[in-house]
């Protein structure tokens, strides 16, 4: 066998050394990851203790406190976003997957995936519009309307990606049986499907408990528990953010403590609910 | 476009006659009367033409090589064909003397009475036995537990299934075997109490241990309930059937008993077919 | 018992009747809520254009060519925000492309198997994380650094470009693209990864039967078939760019200027909204940050218009690999 030529030898080269760079480049996009977490557990672990936790913020300048009305400011939006905006996308995703016309779904999947891509600050400013203007100031309602425009899109995308892999011998079977078409698709087809659509509407959630922008002039923030959805409320990504850009060290170090029950938070959201649905979804119910 | 159904129609030797050419057959006795039926997806024209009448109770057998028809005008009993897009079709079918395409006749209705087995068993994935069984009355808004109780067991019984699975009703229809879960499907079908219970190749995919099951369960059924099954098999038709209907390139070409199709079939077409001269 | 009835007919069943009212009604309200998308463009677009209705009647076109952003005098224009989020997207999509299709190009071909679940997970880790989050970590950790080390090094080695020449403050038009482009990564790397694994196996084994090195396979058979889906994703990674928010507003400097150097603040269209938006005193100040707010969302929605045209018109179907 000739022994290879120069040039040749030149592109088997080139080509391992592409190689290696492709691989650099996989280690350059997660490195980000690793650098913010290495970050967070080191400054906000010390940060966070039971006081954190359970406790209102202090007054400016004095040292100490939590950011307990935050945390749970944040799950309350996120229970006013899934009211608004897991109903309308789930029925949204049944309509796309199970009646709708192929060349009206066309154009109903493209303005979704278009929707997706606004930028959340735009929710915050219709909200702000229909919601905070008229009420004259700023509440949980706006804050969560403004999340749950932001969750419609993406619950419709993924209930119909996962509706659509039902298989059709399911639906064959029930319309032979005589069930009314309504019943099929809820007992049958959205029954099958549950765990992807569950998961959709659980990413959908963590997606939107991050989000800072649509908050700042809706939710608004408070430094105070809520007593009222009618009232501006804290949320975590809010406080993180007035904590962050503030002059006092101490508050700097309670953004890194609450931006590490973020980031756990959003984890859980995203890649904890992946993995706990895929898990049941392959070992058979026995 | 609907005939008017005074509209006399052509007679044909051995289509629509049963096999003794004597007194005829009572009008009430016959549970299927097709009319000049012709099916057509989009253009293409599935089946062309076929007129027979299928009695109460007894199997009947509607065989032919792959793509001539058969299983489109099965799904035609049950108004499932017309699931399909670009569905459509001439001619009558009539149910027990009742138009089963009127204008005002639900497809629904329609298919309580009627019921169909599929190819390939599909008990729903997310239910036990005891629901994939019950499913067709629970979910059309039947609550009596007394009531649902004697039809699971009757159900299951009618499907020869009961003894292997009366133990464990709760396990997940999922976890049976390829044959039970055709049976459980069978079961399922039943439970309404259909008038009719259609079966498109029921036992393609099963292997010869199952089949026979089945092919068992079938000579049982036959006593109460009226059974059109397609197959593929002539064997399996020769097996389990009174009458045979025999469909090529979309027409009915014979309608017999079954012995006669298989021993003195009228039509050479039939003939090369039952002799295995093709498909 | 066994039951005579077989042949008699559900009748006798007592089942409910098919209604279909709950059949059209179920439809009704699925259909609606499909529809809901429509709605809410319309939606957002009204309240946007009746937002900014003062500014649109004052300033008219030259808003967009306006470099004025003065709340006392009321006087405001949108090109230094336009030109900021013009910039710091260029950068992101400079520093974020080539990374994301190398990392994509590794992860469909050249990744071993056990290799490839646990990086896509990362990767979506790394999507997961709240922009909040990448805007602290920039301040306090990535901004200091590029100040005190890799600003310095810049200007002392590219120092002869306009670019690189000015005082350093860290904050800066440069460190929002830089921290945009982490945060498009993820988008950028998933799409193109799909998109690549898109591609046909026979064009890959067409070009290796030719005797071409997996390099060169790559090159011929696999990015110039996905070309139109890579750009795609590459547009899709600036429609993300272009509506950052919260980690832009924290380390680009929010000065509405246009400046030559990557050093000076900058400032974009979303973070100018985020961050005067509840210090807006008067009615006007209020209009044009909405009419900076419908600009955003045009921009956004062209470009993801585009994206999706892109991306819609390559994905074949075909051989998929894992």
């Amino acid at each position: 066998m000739q022994t290879l030529r120069r040039h040749d030898r030149y592109r088997k080269f080139k080509s391992a050394g592409m190689s290696v760079l492709t691989v650099v480049c996989a280690l350059i996009v997660v490195l980000p990851l690793g650098l913010v977490l290495a970050h967070l557990v080191r400054e906000g672990i010390g940060a966070i203790n039971w006081a954190f936790v359970t406790q209102l913020p202090k007054p400016v300048g004095e040292v100490g406190g939590g950011m307990a009305n935050a945390i749970v400011g944040t799950f309350t939006l996120l229970g006013i976003a899934m009211t608004v905006g897991a109903p309308v996308g789930l029925l949204g995703g049944i309509y796309l997957s199970e009646y709708g016309a192929e060349r009206l779904n066309v154009w109903i999947r493209f303005g979704a995936d278009i929707l997706n891509g606004v930028p959340s600050i735009v929710w915050g400013m219709a909200a702000y519009a229909l919601v905070v203007v008229p009420m004259k100031g700023f509440s949980a309602w706006s804050g969560g309307l403004a999340l749950g425009f932001i969750m419609i899109p993406l619950v419709l995308r993924t209930t119909e990606e996962v509706l659509v892999l039902v298989p059709n011998a399911y639906r064959e079977a029930a319309l032979a049986l005589g069930l009314p078409r309504w019943k099929i698709v809820t007992h049958i087809v959205l029954r099958t499907g549950l765990t992807g659509v569950v998961t959709g509407v659980l990413l959908a959630l963590g997606r939107v408990a991050g989000e800072t922008a649509p908050l700042l002039f809706t939710a608004f923030g408070n430094r105070f528990w809520s007593h009222h959805l009618s009232e501006p409320i804290a949320a975590l990504p809010l406080q993180i953010f007035t904590y962050a850009i503030s002059p006092y060290d101490d508050w700097h170090r309670q953004a890194w403590a609450g931006a590490l029950v973020l980031v756990f938070l959003a984890f859980l959201f995203s890649t904890g609910v992946r993995l706990f649905f895929a898990d049941r979804k392959k070992s058979p119910a026995s | 476009m609907l005939m008017a159904l005074n509209e006399r129609l052509p007679a044909t030797p051995n289509v629509g006659r049963p096999a003794p050419a004597g007194s005829p057959v009572p009008a009430a006795e016959i549970t299927f009367d097709v009319r000049n039926l012709s099916v057509f997806y989009g253009a293409n024209e599935a089946v062309k033409g076929a007129t027979l009448q299928i009695n109460a109770r007894g199997v009947t057998a509607i065989i032919g090589p792959s793509g001539c028809g058969k299983s489109t005008f099965l799904r035609m009993l049950n108004r499932m064909h017309e699931l399909t897009p670009g569905a459509r079709h001439t001619g009558a079918i009539l149910l027990k003397g009742e138009d089963l395409y009127a204008r005002d006749v639900d497809a629904t209705l329609v298919r309580r009475r009627v019921g169909m087995v599929f190819q390939k068993s599909n008990p729903f994935p997310t239910m036990s036995i005891e629901d994939n069984v019950l499913a067709g009355l629970r979910l059309n808004g039947l609550r009596d537990r007394a009531f649902l109780q004697q039809r699971l067991e009757e159900a299951l019984r009618a499907a020869a299934l009961w003894d292997e699975v009366k133990d464990r009703l709760k396990r997940p229809g999922t976890s049976l075997s390829g044959g039970q879960q055709q049976r459980l499907c069978i079961a399922r079908a039943l439970a309404p109490e259909p008038e009719v219970l259609l079966m498109d190749e029921p036992c393609s995919a099963l292997d010869p241990i199952a089949t026979a099951k089945i092919e068992e369960l079938i000579q049982q059924l036959r006593e109460r309930y009226t059974v059109v099954i397609v197959t593929h098999n002539m064997q399996q038709a020769s097996r389990v059937s009174d009458r045979t209907a025999f469909f090529y390139l979309g027409r009915l070409v014979e309608y017999a008993s079954t012995r006669d199709i298989f021993t003195s079939p009228s039509d050479p077409q039939t003939e090369s077919y039952v002799s295995g001269r093709f498909g | 018992m066994t039951s005579s009835t077989a042949v008699a007919g559900a009748s006798r069943l007592r089942l409910v009747p098919p209604s279909r009212f709950a059949d059209r009604a179920f439809y009704g309200i699925t259909l609606l809520s499909a529809l809901a998308v429509a709605a809410l463009f319309i939606l957002v677009a009204w309240l946007l254009y009746r937002g900014a209705h003062l500014s649109i009647a004052k300033f008219g076109w030259n808003f967009l060519v306006t470099s004025k952003w003065d709340p006392v005098s009321e006087e405001f224009g949108a090109w230094p925000f336009i030109y900021g989020t013009v910039v710091s997207s260029l950068i992101a999509l400079l520093i974020a492309v080539p990374l994301s299709i190398g990392a994509a190009i590794f992860l469909t071909d050249l990744a071993p198997l056990r290799l490839r679940q646990p990086l896509v997970s990362l990767i979506e880790m790394l999507a997961a994380v709240p922009s909040v989050i990448w805007g602290l970590w920039g301040v306090f950790v990535m901004v200091p650094w590029l100040r005190d080390h890799a600003f310095p090094l810049l200007k002392e080695y590219l120092g002869f470009l306009p670019l690189f020449q000015g005082p350093i403050y860290g904050v800066s038009m440069l460190a929002g693209g830089i921290v945009i482009a982490i945060m498009i990564l993820p988008i950028v790397t998933s799409i193109s990864r799909e998109i690549l694994r898109a591609v046909p196996d026979l064009q890959r084994e067409a070009a290796y039967a030719l005797g071409a090195t997996r390099w060169e396979v790559t090159r011929i058979a696999v990015l110039s078939y996905a070309r139109r889906g890579l750009l795609g994703a590459v547009v899709l990674g600036l429609g993300r760019a272009v509506g950052e928010t919260m980690a832009v507003t924290m380390v680009i400097g929010n000065r509405p200027e246009v400046a030559k150097s990557l050093f000076a603040p900058g400032y974009t269209l979303a973070s100018v909204i985020a961050n005067e938006f509840t210090e807006a005193t008067t009615d006007i100040y209020l209009n044009a940050l909405f009419e900076l707010g419908l600009v955003l969302m045009g921009v956004t929605i062209l470009v993801n218009f585009l994206a999706f045209v892109l991306i819609r018109t390559t994905e074949t179907p075909g051989s998929r690999r894992a």
